[in-house]
């Protein structure tokens, strides 16, 4: 007989993951299921790491609804679980009369949305708060709310808190098949069959297709690629805050930000595609942002980039959240979350979790629920490298391993340690920062290499993805 | 575990700043501490396994693991201290390091400070290459590390992108690796790998004639999602586009001095090298502050960033003695093609050991003019300027020069 759970939720991005940690509050058996080799490999690692307050959100929208209710969650969640942000504020600048015609109207909006603090600035304060700005402003808003977050450590601490407190992770599980019967669903594919009473539908990008193995077609995403340029370190002085662009008719325009790790993020653009992994980046995206990050950041194009990337978002043919209760088929979808499903993650958990309570599900709080802090891997807070008691605690906090990123031996150790264990380079980059620096592994890929075959008994040919690349 | 003080701290403990360790206390200073990130001393040379390393500074022929190997037999004779496993990671102040390694987190103060952090290559990110992001693309600093310090898999059929003397060491460390090179791309019209001595020099006719050599080709994107499977190119005279199909891209050259430190420092870098600028006493815009090796530019040789290291130590010595830190320079600024001049700043009343120029792309028939304010101080016609390799220039001119504010300028004409 295969295993048989409560509630078994497919994908574990940060939709995925957040639901599952919800979940595992209470006396039910969990699964959550991801087809990808670890946690949070999907758009939920592609993101512009921005914790929006949902101020542009449309009024009334179940987007802008959960996002006000997330970021009150988030913001005791992030420092509890160790996930790095900073509360920079966001600046959107107007360049020319339509986007200051724009402003006020999005001003009233915020205020529709509940963000009160907004508020319109003069061109003098825009340059007070950015002196860096190329000339022309006319003049801001400023959202005193917007930060910024780690997108890889949200899902991962999210799906680590889920896990020691009871959930069932299986990775390397694609859900292809999915048979209901009376009192439960087969889900089966590559990585084996189990079955569940509840089916929540959290796959992102592929939330149509599970979607329509339960007989649903009620929307189909479209993916809409994001390319994105991240700026060495030593561009982080130039700029203090998320630099928002204005949203007209005509341009959505690309933002400036930095990141918890202290680099500086250009874009990202939107582009249709047909393909649902198609994250390469372009010729022309890349040409676009720098052309669009010259006219509003000029200094910004004689440092050095870091890496360029691409993420798939989620658009559907509609424009909110595709979330929707089948209590006779035991299924949830939560669906096309599209800009902003990290930032509104934990809202979008509770509010799933509350529908499967109106659906009938007993919900009984378990006696205890475990927390965890991830390791900091932030600007904001001490890092291990800079810590005298974690270095005399143990030496391997003095081991810098990656120095660009100033990553340690002991950091990298946890990693492959830790309750949901980096098994992969990029398990380990998104854990630690490993390899996501200026000379991207010139000095230390190999020692990574080598040390993650070692620690987790795997072959290098592996790691290095050359035996599938020989085998084809 | 460091001390909080010292006379001279060296960063980096590459040929550059073992050579200043080693000069510096043949000099008598005594208290002088290298720091190495790194667990071995050595730098840059100890992944080079070719031969062709100590000639100039060592006055014998080692390979690089070799040549570095000797330098630290050097340091234990001449009882210089490495710190190795020790980073710099920023600057309380001015002259005082931070400072972590496994015995902890401190700071040193030194009287003078030598940066000597080498210099690295441009990934392929930097290089704003497009496509998809697969595993097996590599610099030849990663790749000379997956062959020589850990042993790891390559591939089987490489592409090098660059054609300059590092990617023929690339092609060395490749044979070595066992595998084939199927293509060896630049954006110039020939290649730029010039031969030194004599062996050295028939061995790198002979590995360059069995290259399949791609001139004028523009790399325009990448294949692959687990590893890499070709990558596209595009002829920038003929505007065509081809594949190649291979598990493994090694990108070569496209230097950037490691100048986190530099600029942590508050030291005011050359817009051409992106290195600190530089007098011909290798002090740079901060009192106290010297800087030398790769990290000034890339790149030179090791035995001309070690002899660089030896001179630094000199006007260090100076320094420590007189205390003088003389402010006024004139800025050396180059025009496109040339990528720099060595040293950035002059002064008519101090010569440096050497002027050095590097062209980005070939000229032939063509003059260098050198002025200040309008005032021709130096010209030169060269048949064929080549690319990617420093000329030396005559330093007598800069006799002339006037201490002004007025730079003085490089440029190619036509
Ligand atoms: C360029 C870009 C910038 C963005 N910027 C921001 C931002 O600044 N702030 C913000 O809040 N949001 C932002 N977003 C949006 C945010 O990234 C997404 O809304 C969020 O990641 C969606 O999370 P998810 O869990 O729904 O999807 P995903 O992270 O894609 O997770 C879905 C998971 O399901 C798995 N899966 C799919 N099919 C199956 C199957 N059949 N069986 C098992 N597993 C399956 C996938 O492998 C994947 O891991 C941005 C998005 C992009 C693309
Ligand atoms: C991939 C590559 C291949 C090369 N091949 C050759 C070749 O075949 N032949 C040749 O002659 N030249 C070669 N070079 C040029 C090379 O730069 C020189 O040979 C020589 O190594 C330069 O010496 P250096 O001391 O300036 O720098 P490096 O040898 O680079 O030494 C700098 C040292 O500083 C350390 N360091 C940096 N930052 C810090 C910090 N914050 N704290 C502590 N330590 C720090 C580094 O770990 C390093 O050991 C190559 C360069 C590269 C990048």
């Amino acid at each position: 007989m295969p295993e048989l759970f409560d509630v078994a939720v497919i994908g574990a991005g940060a939709v995925g993951a957040a639901i599952a940690r919800e979940l595992a509050r209470y006396e039910l058996s969990v699964v959550l299921l991801e087809a990808a080799p670890d946690v949070g490999m999907g758009t939920s690692k592609a993101s512009t790491a921005i914790w929006h307050t949902g101020f542009d959100a449309r009024p009334g929208s179940l987007e802008a609804t959960l996002m006000r209710r997330s970021y009150t969650l988030m913001e005791s969640f992030l420092p509890e679980a160790g996930v790095p942000h900073e509360l920079l504020g966001g600046l959107l600048i107007a360049w020319n009369t339509d986007q200051l015609e724009v402003l006020p109207k999005l001003l009233e909006k915020a205020h529709q949305n509940g963000v009160l603090d907004v508020h319109l600035i003069s061109a003098e304060e825009v340059y007070q708060r950015e002196p860096r700005l190329a000339p022309g402003a006319l003049g801001g808003m400023f959202v005193p709310g917007e930060g910024i977050l780690c997108t890889y450590t949200v899902p991962l601490a999210c799906a680590t808190q889920a896990v020691i407190n009871g959930v069932t992770l299986k990775v390397n599980f694609p859900v292809e098949q999915v048979s209901s019967r009376e009192n439960f669903h087969s889900l089966s594919g590559k990585g084996g069959s189990l079955q569940a009473r509840w089916v929540i539908n959290a796959a992102g990008l592929f939330s149509d297709e599970i979607n329509a193995c339960f007989g649903h077609h009620n929307f189909t995403v479209t993916p809409r690629r994001g390319e994105l340029i991240v700026y060495d370190k030593l561009a982080r002085p130039l700029v203090k805050h998320v630099l928002l662009p204005v949203p007209t008719a005509i341009t959505k325009g690309v933002l400036i930000s930095p990141t918890v790790y202290g680099n500086i993020l250009l874009g990202p653009t939107a582009e249709d595609l047909p393909d649902k992994t198609a994250t390469d980046t372009s010729t022309d995206g890349i040409q676009m942002l720098l052309e669009k990050g010259r006219k509003i950041l000029p200094q910004l194009l004689s440092e050095e980039v870091t890496a360029t990337y691409a993420g798939l978002r989620a658009a559907t043919e509609h424009s909110d959240y595709q979330i929707a209760l089948h209590p006779e088929q035991r299924y949830l979808c939560v669906g096309g979350i599209r800009s902003t499903g990290i930032s509104a993650s934990l809202g979008l958990a509770e509010y799933a979790v509350e529908l499967l309570k109106q659906a009938g599900v007993v919900l009984t709080p378990k006696a205890e629920f475990k927390p965890f802090k991830m390791p900091n891997i932030g600007e904001a807070t001490e890092r291990p490298y800079q810590s005298a008691e974690m270095i005399a605690s143990n030496p391997d906090y003095g081991r810098i391993v990656c120095h660009c990123e100033r990553v340690t031996l002991g950091e990298l150790l946890d990693a492959m340690r830790a309750p949901i264990p980096a098994r992969t380079l990029d398990g380990l980059r998104r854990r630690t920062r490993a390899l996501q620096g200026r000379c991207q592994g010139f000095n230390c890929q190999a020692s990574l290499v080598h040390l993650l075959a070692q620690e987790t008994r795997q072959n290098p040919s592996s790691l290095l993805g050359l035996e599938a690349a020989h085998a084809a | 575990m460091l001390p909080e003080k010292a006379d001279v701290l060296i960063v980096g403990a590459g040929p550059a700043g073992l050579a200043a360790g080693l000069e510096l206390k043949r000099l008598g200073i005594q208290d002088v501490r290298l720091v190495e990130r790194e667990a071995v001393a050595g730098g840059i040379p100890r992944l080079c396994h070719h031969t062709g390393f100590g000639l100039g500074d060592l006055r014998r022929i080692f390979s690089g693991p070799e040549y570095a190997r000797r330098y630290r037999e050097l340091a234990s004779a001449a009882g210089l201290t490495i710190h190795t496993e020790t980073t710099v990671t920023g600057w309380n102040q001015a002259l005082q390091a931070e400072i972590t390694s496994p015995h902890g987190v401190g700071t040193l103060s030194a009287k003078a400070v030598l940066l000597a952090t080498g210099v690295r290559e441009r990934p392929r990110s930097a290089r704003l290459v497009p496509g998809t992001r697969p595993q097996g693309v590599f610099t030849t600093g990663s790749l000379q590390r997956f062959v020589f310090e850990q042993q790891l898999p390559v591939g089987k059929r490489a592409v090098i992108v660059g054609a300059e003397t590092v990617s023929l060491s690339v092609v060395l460390t490749l044979q070595q690796a066992g595998v084939s090179v199927v293509g060896m791309l630049t954006e110039l019209p020939r290649h730029q790998v010039y031969f030194p001595f004599l062996p050295v020099k028939w061995l790198f006719a002979d590995l360059l004639g069995r290259v399949p050599l791609k001139v004028n080709s523009h790399v325009t994107q990448i294949f692959g999602h687990q590893r890499v499977e070709g990558l596209e190119f595009e002829n920038t005279e003929s505007g065509r586009m081809e594949t190649l199909a291979c598990d493994a891209v090694i990108f070569t050259g496209g230097w950037i001095p490691e100048h986190e430190m530099a600029r942590k420092a508050g030291l005011e870098l050359s817009p051409a090298s992106l290195g600190p600028q530089v007098d011909p006493a290798f002090r740079t815009s901060r009192t106290g502050f010297f800087a030398a090796g790769n990290l000034l530019r890339g790149a030179e040789t090791a035995d001309w960033s070690a002899l660089e290291g030896q001179r630094a130590a000199l006007f260090i010595r100076e320094y420590l003695q007189t205390k003088r830190w003389p402010d006024q320079t004139v800025p050396v600024q180059v025009e496109a093609p040339l990528a720099w001049a060595i040293p950035t700043l002059l002064r008519p009343d101090e010569l440096p050991a050497s002027f050095r120029i590097r062209s980005q792309a070939f000229r032939e028939q063509t003059t260098l003019q050198i002025s200040q304010g309008g005032q021709l101080l130096f010209s030169r016609k060269f048949s064929r300027l080549p690319a990617n390799t420093s000329i030396n220039l005559p330093v007598d001119w800069i006799r002339h020069i006037s201490l002004s504010d007025k730079p003085i300028r490089l440029a190619v004409q036509p």
